[in-house]
């Protein structure tokens, strides 16, 4: 199973629903059965370190923060959250205090009711464009840029950064 | 103690960190042009660059609606016959075709024009399939690349130990924001909206511009119909979303309200 990997820095106050996106040749999605809650604080930026709570389920262990130490992941399920589109719960992963990895693992249907993903909208909240805004970005797709509008673009920023 | 996951972390952030990076622009049919490249070594790629940028401005000499000497310009104007042109001409109307039966009419080469009658302008179509055309010359050198011309981007990781190219979504309300994030290993990345150009999207069905949200972008494994299916998705409105996903692709709708959305592809079972 492949998942999403957000590589970079976020705060994560309370819920942060981001979704997976499978691969051509898999799915990324998994349930976590009878996931525990936890909440996940933090400032961030750069590579300030976040602090980790909660009961880690999953693959991850958490391990004690240590300065200098090896990276420490924590695989961290979030509360059930209700939405007015229905109840969400994201899985993430903390790799020393910065998110690395989020699922969502539940998210509502078009009646409220819970269900595993399928092909249906589910809502981008405001968290996810904090998130994307702090992450490595590789490159940026927007509606059509002409030459003129690429001069201030993000995109021109980060073909800056590998021009020689 | 360390888990299999904090290895896997630790064996991809050593992975990034050995990855070499260059970028190289271009302006190409009017809009800019990047190609990026990623891999341990990149030493030897300027020629598979050179090639793509050189391709992009021979298909731009085909099917330019501006060149008054372009192919397409003079098999509109009656001058040259499908026959005389070149194979890339039949391929792409052909394809014109194939999308318009797709999307049942929401996306559709043919224009109005303002005396009556149609146009064939089907550079809606030929901008993602000219880039995944082109970009098939960074194909086996063994290194991560993508291109982005004009917001629509093609991509490809070599080497499933690396990691996949991280794409913002622009915020169509504020150029300078990315709204979502979509990671992107093998295929093509296309964003329709108004937030550059205006409204350049008109509905085939009303002849007036479409406007019913801020942006639609659509995830796939090829450009050239993730960027075909963003523009009938665009058209028709949110709820085509649901098809197109049904087709194995991602979308992501920004309403003129903010609000967005993420539709995930259905896979086949």
């Amino acid at each position: 199973m492949r998942k999403i990997v957000l590589a970079g820095a976020t705060t994560l106050s309370g819920l942060v629903l981001l979704m997976a996106y499978p691969t051509s040749t898999n799915r990324a999605v998994e349930s976590i059965p009878g996931a525990s809650s936890s909440t996940t604080q933090g400032t961030s930026s750069g590579t300030t370190s976040a602090t980790t709570q909660g009961t880690s389920s999953g693959t991850g262990t958490p391990a004690p923060q240590e300065a200098a130490a090896p990276p420490t992941t924590s695989s961290i399920s979030g509360p059930a959250v209700s939405t007015r589109w229905g109840t969400v719960q994201v899985q993430i992963t903390v790799t020393d205090g910065v998110l690395t990895e989020a699922t969502a693992i539940k998210v509502p249907d078009a009646n409220g009711q819970d269900r595993q993903i399928n092909s249906y909208a589910v809502p981008i909240l405001e968290a996810e464009s904090v998130a994307a805004g702090n992450a490595r970005i590789d490159a940026v797709s927007g509606a059509t840029v002409t030459s003129t509008g690429y001069i201030r673009s993000l995109q021109a920023a980060l073909d800056e950064a590998g021009l020689k | 103690m360390t888990t299999r996951t904090d290895e896997a972390t630790a064996v991809v952030t050593a992975v990034v960190t050995a990855l070499e990076r260059r970028a190289w622009h271009e302006t190409v049919m009017g809009m800019p042009l990047s190609v990026h490249l990623r891999g341990p070594h990149l030493g030897g790629t300027e020629r598979a660059v050179a090639a793509v940028i050189t391709e992009m401005h021979r298909l731009d000499r085909i099917f330019s609606p501006y060149r008054p000497d372009s192919e397409l310009r003079r098999y509109e104007a009656g001058h040259l016959t499908l026959r005389d042109c070149s194979p890339e001409m039949t391929e792409v109307v052909d394809l014109c075709k194939l999308a318009t039966a797709l999307t049942g009419g929401d996306f559709d080469a043919r224009r109005p024009l303002p005396g009556g009658g149609l146009t064939f302008d089907p550079s809606g179509l030929v901008k993602g399939w000219a880039v995944d055309r082109a970009s098939r010359h960074l194909c086996g050198l063994g290194v991560d690349w993508y291109v982005n011309a004009g917001g629509d981007i093609a991509a490809h990781v070599a080497d499933e130990e690396r990691p996949a190219w991280q794409v913002g979504i622009q915020d169509p309300a504020d150029r300078s924001r990315v709204i979502a994030l979509v990671s992107l290993r093998d295929g093509g990345v296309a964003t329709s909206g108004t937030s550059a150009r205006g409204e350049h999207l008109w509905d085939p069905h009303t002849g007036e511009a479409a406007r019913g949200c801020a942006s639609v972008t659509v995830v796939g494994p090829t450009l050239t119909w993730a960027d075909v299916l963003a523009t009938a998705v665009f058209v028709h409105g949110p709820e085509a979303a649901e098809w197109v996903a049904e087709d194995g692709y991602e979308v992501i709708v920004v309403h003129r309200d903010g609000r967005a959305e993420r539709t995930l592809p259905r896979v086949p079972v």
